[in-house]
């Protein structure tokens, strides 16, 4: 996709990167002990640590990739929402006040809060960096997908420039800034996704979704006939091959020069014809787009409906429509949503995207990404009930949201804070489901990055507001990767090098070894970010709450809940969660194709780990702790 | 370097109520969250069958799971403010 940036967009970015960076510096000044880098001081108020939570967690993926995967698969999207929202109970009910309790600066502190294990310190400090860097790669995949609308850059570039930014907000300030840039972000983040799913009922439904800024493409349909010798003819045009491929056949076609691809539909009233969009990869390494060079913009936005029923009456644009209403006319109308296929064309590489009709009732169930319904295996099934699983557990077991219970001064205030995020993630959460089948029906969509729904629904209402969102989006990710960061150098500098070394550091010299070990966990996002390039972001972080809830939750449920527990079981506990979740995430289907491999020759069919991986950690804590004769267990040591 | 709390915390007379009721609402939310997904996989169908105006339960049940989860942290947080009130009250009289 061509995108060229507004002056508007990058001066609005610019403005307001520039104001988290005086944020930073101004907190930066204040911040001179351990507890005021790591743990705000434990003196935020409670309603902006809410808010905050709401800015730490809306990141990348529930704002680009959630609406993004609505857009592009309907409903399973929005399971994304339930899940990370219902994983919020977890947090509140059962660890926000435990946890606030038992801490001071990390997690670490919480699970060894008991037992001074180096065990504990060591496995514990190692959960919470993989987890942190599981969670980076999306962030930085969803930076990288946004400067490039934004400001024309390049997918690294927006890697590199946020890598830089957090690292020097985390490395001046540390929690204090990171919790006001959250908060003022999060806050932000609600008001204009409301504001733009108004503009997404103002503008109803039409089948033909153009924009005052931008006109939908018409996509080509032609009838081929057949001649004397059984040869397929195109008027207009010159037929020069074909390539069938698992049962479906394409053609390309020959107009002034260009070769376009097209998609034979065999219809009531007999073969139809119809253009798709093209990525051909020609040996000697240029890339095509629709046949032609990328400058030459002819690789179009898509999404719109072929079927729009009001009344009982199909109509061409609906207008104005209440939020119940616009999902139900979607509901009862069809999407046309768009398929990617892989071929070889000769020596050359072909990505084609081609249209199919869906049922607007198929878009608001669940079952076009995750096989529960139609073509449904025993195997889909357990993928569907385990990605549910670790949305569920995986919340209360993050790094960078458990850390946020230490800036607020009480249990109570834990508790309180627990409560307007769930209440600003909830709306949030809503509002998703309007802003992607909003996306999905109004001509928008970026074929290769379904991360840029959102953000491109808002520029087709107006650079303004995609100005904005976009800004916001991205102060998103500041601020997201900004928590994990302090959440990945409070375990270097706290947990390993003071605690588990023994180094018995200065408050001086933690501050320094925090934002040292900020430097590097920030090095290593940007090489993440810029490797996974293109995969959906809500999809990674999924992988994120599988690895949290299998390493990192039964270690302080067991510790809450269960007398019995000791600091091997804990310790046990994390090892097998992690290496059991990502060996199994390692060996995946999703995996197998990031590697270049085919996906069917993958060692199992498992995309999410954690319904094996959370219940063998769960039962390695149960037995490890049952054999452990020698070590007091929790209960003794209260 | 110790590693206590960050912040010195007063002794919470009401924390054990509190942990109680914590308990049963996550249990009651995770019966309601875990019928979702059962429904999901056993009669993936009833998903799409029209039970509120024109919605189907699919977006019914998520958005009500959302709500629930809401106003579950409100009854909650209501509860757990009379539990400290009543009984950290006690204890300083």
């Amino acid at each position: 996709m061509i995108y060229e940036a507004s002056a508007f967009a990058v001066l609005l970015f610019v403005l307001f990167v520039a104001f988290v960076l005086g944020l930073s510096f101004y907190f930066g000044r204040k911040t001179k002990s351990s507890s005021g880098y790591f743990a705000a001081g434990g003196t935020i108020n409670w309603a902006v640590n809410g808010v905050a939570f709401a800015g730490d967690y809306l990141s990348a993926a529930s704002f680009l990739g959630i609406c993004g995967m609505i857009a592009f698969v309907g409903y399973d999207g929005f399971l994304y929402s339930i899940g990370y929202l219902a994983g919020w109970v977890v947090a509140l009910f059962l660890v926000a006040e435990p946890l606030k309790r038992l801490g001071k600066y990390t997690f670490t502190d919480a699970l060894d809060s008991k037992f001074n294990s180096k065990a504990i310190q060591l496995t514990a400090a190692i959960s919470t960096l993989i987890v942190s860097i599981f969670y980076l790669i999306p962030q930085m995949v969803g930076a990288g997908a946004l400067v490039t609308p934004l400001l024309g850059l390049p997918h690294w570039v927006g890697v590199v420039i946020v890598g830089a930014i957090v690292v020097f907000i985390v490395a001046t300030a540390g929690m204090t800034s990171t919790t006001y840039v959250q908060f003022i972000k999060g806050g932000l983040l609600i008001i204009f996704s409301i504001i733009l799913s108004i503009y997404i009922f103002n503008n109803g439904l039409k089948l033909k979704p153009d924009h005052d800024t931008q006109k939908y493409h018409n996509f080509v349909s032609v009838v081929p006939t057949m001649d004397s010798t059984n040869t397929m003819v195109v008027e207009g045009y010159n037929v020069i091959g074909s390539v069938e491929n698992k049962g479906k056949q394409f053609f390309k076609l020959e107009k002034n020069g260009v070769n376009r691809w097209f998609k034979l539909y065999n219809k009531e009233n007999g073969n139809v014809l119809t253009e798709v969009l093209s990525i051909t990869d020609v040996k000697g390494g240029d890339r095509l787009y629709n046949g032609e060079p990328k400058q030459n913009a002819k690789f179009y936005q898509i999404g719109h409906m072929s079927k729009i029923i009001v009344n009982g009456e199909e109509v061409d644009k609906t207008g104005p429509l209440g939020p119940f209403k616009f999902i139900s006319t979607i509901g009862q109308g069809d999407v046309v949503r768009f398929l990617k296929d892989k071929f070889k064309d000769g020596e050359n590489s072909v990505q084609v995207w081609y249209q199919e009709v869906t049922a607007g009732s198929e878009m608001l169930t669940p079952g076009l990404k995750f096989k529960i319904g139609k073509g449904a295996t025993p195997i889909t099934k357990l993928n569907f009930v385990s990605l549910m699983l670790a949305l569920f557990l995986g919340t209360a077991s993050l790094p960078h949201v458990l850390i946020r219970y230490y800036t607020v001064p009480s249990q109570r205030d834990a508790r309180k804070s627990t409560i307007i995020a769930i209440a600003a993630i909830g709306s949030f959460y809503i509002l998703t489901l309007f802003m992607g089948l909003g996306a999905s029906v109004n001509g928008v969509l970026d074929v290769e990055s379904s991360n840029m729904s959102a953000p491109l629904l808002a520029k087709a209402f107006g650079v303004g507001l995609f100005s904005i969102i976009s800004a916001i989006a991205f102060a998103t990710i500041l601020g997201t990767v900004s928590g994990l960061i302090v959440a990945s150098s409070g375990a270097i500098a706290h947990d390993l090098v003071d605690r588990y070394l023994g180094k018995n550091l200065t408050d001086d010299a933690k501050v320094r070894a925090g934002k040292i070990a900020a430097i590097l966990v920030g090095a290593l996002a940007i090489v993440l970010g810029i490797a996974f390039k293109g995969m959906n972001v809500s999809f990674l972080v999924g992988w994120a709450f599988a690895v949290a809830a299998s390493a990192n939750l039964p270690a302080i449920l067991m510790l809450l809940f269960w007398k019995k527990t000791t600091a091997k079981g804990i310790a046990w506990s994390i090892v097998a969660g992690i290496v059991s979740a990502l060996g199994i995430i390692l060996t995946s289907p999703t995996m197998w194709d990031r590697y270049g491999l085919r996906a069917e020759d993958a060692f199992h069919s498992l995309d999410n780990p954690a319904i094996i991986s959370f219940t063998l950690a769960l039962l390695t804590l149960v037995f490890v702790s049952l054999a452990d004769k020698k070590n007091k267990t929790a209960g003794e040591l209260e | 370097m110790d590693h206590g709390p960050a912040v010195v915390l007063g002794e919470d007379k009401a924390s054990r109520r509190k942990q109680k009721l914590g308990v049963k609402m996550f249990i009651l939310y995770s019966l309601v969250y875990a019928a979702f997904v059962a429904i999901g996989v056993i009669d993936y169908k009833l998903m799409g069958k029209i039970v509120l105006g024109n919605l189907n339960l699919a977006v019914v049940y998520g958005f009500g799971l959302i709500i629930f989860a809401i106003l579950l942290g409100l009854i909650y947080n209501w509860r757990c403010t009379k539990f400290e009130n009543e009984m950290n009250k006690e204890e300083q009289s």
